[in-house]
């Protein structure tokens, strides 16, 4: 496993499209006393991106993809209770695929935070 | 690292904040006090084994830069403010210039460069040893709930 998905806590549910990262409620994901910390809910959007970017890629082989940029909105305080995220694919180029990525608690329509990612896939 | 003691008539000092190293996730990932001025704050990343992404090259992963830059940028309101006010990330936007170099301790420099009574907005780098080559580079906006003032 991937040391800093390791600090996060992350478990995988694997779903049809993209897998759901599940990132559980600790003292190394906070920020400020009962909420998590922004830059854990990003890192956990980005883990859902790749993973869904992967999964997207799975039967090309050796293929690598390297980060370009992501902007993150921060919608609602993560409090003491599982986040979860899901990536979505919403292009695949050539050289750069458009990625999409939503943290929810509660319900998937109730987001915590959402962000968009540029990659750039060296094949 | 600058040794400078608060200026006169200057309230917020932000190594009070840290007391040498942070709680929680800020601490978890190793994020210490740099550096900071009057409106802006540096902290740094040390390379740690635990927040590598890319087990092959050694490469940090870039949710803890991320993190580096969203701490250093909220360090930079309060220094302009010359006070803590709790407040949120509203977004923030990064570019990732390069990767980080493995074993090198990143410095996340983080600037607010304008506070309205409810939004402030940031600015800021990341590099790992040398300013003029950095790494990353950030854009955001912080909100606070109940105001700055």
């Amino acid at each position: 496993m991937i040391p800093y998905a390791e600090l996060l806590g992350l478990s995988v549910e694997p779903g049809e499209t993209a897998p759901t990262y599940v990132m559980p409620f600790a003292v190394d994901v906070i920020g400020r006393p009962g909420f998590l910390h922004g830059g854990a809910i990003g890192g956990l959007l980005e883990m859902a991106a790749v993973g869904a970017l992967k999964q997207a890629l799975a039967d090309e082989g050796a293929v690598r993809i390297k980060p370009i940029n992501l902007t993150v909105d921060y919608m609602r305080g993560g409090r003491d209770k599982p986040t979860r995220a899901r990536g979505t694919v919403t292009r695949l180029g050539t050289r750069v695929a458009n990625v999409e990525a939503v943290a929810w608690q509660d319900e998937p329509d109730r987001p915590i935070a959402a962000a968009r990612m540029n990659y750039l896939i060296v094949r | 690292m600058s040794d400078s003691e608060t200026p006169a008539g200057r309230a917020f000092d932000p190594r009070r904040l840290f007391g040498g190293r942070f709680g929680g996730h800020g601490g978890r990932l190793g994020i210490v006090y740099h550096d900071h001025g009057e409106d802006w704050a540096e902290l740094a990343l040390p390379y740690h084994p635990d927040l590598i992404g890319d087990p092959a090259s050694g490469v940090l992963a870039s949710g803890p830069i991320l993190a580096l830059m969203d701490m250093a940028t909220s360090v930079g309101v309060w220094l302009k403010l010359d006070a803590f006010k709790g407040h949120a990330t509203l977004d923030l936007r990064i570019d990732y210039l390069r990767p980080a170099r493995p074993g090198r301790t990143v410095i996340g420099r983080g600037e607010c460069y304008r506070i309205t009574r409810s939004i402030a907005f940031v600015r800021g780098q990341a590099h790992d040893g040398d300013p003029n080559d950095p790494l990353a580079h950030v854009a955001g906006t912080f909100m606070a709930v109940e105001g700055y003032w």
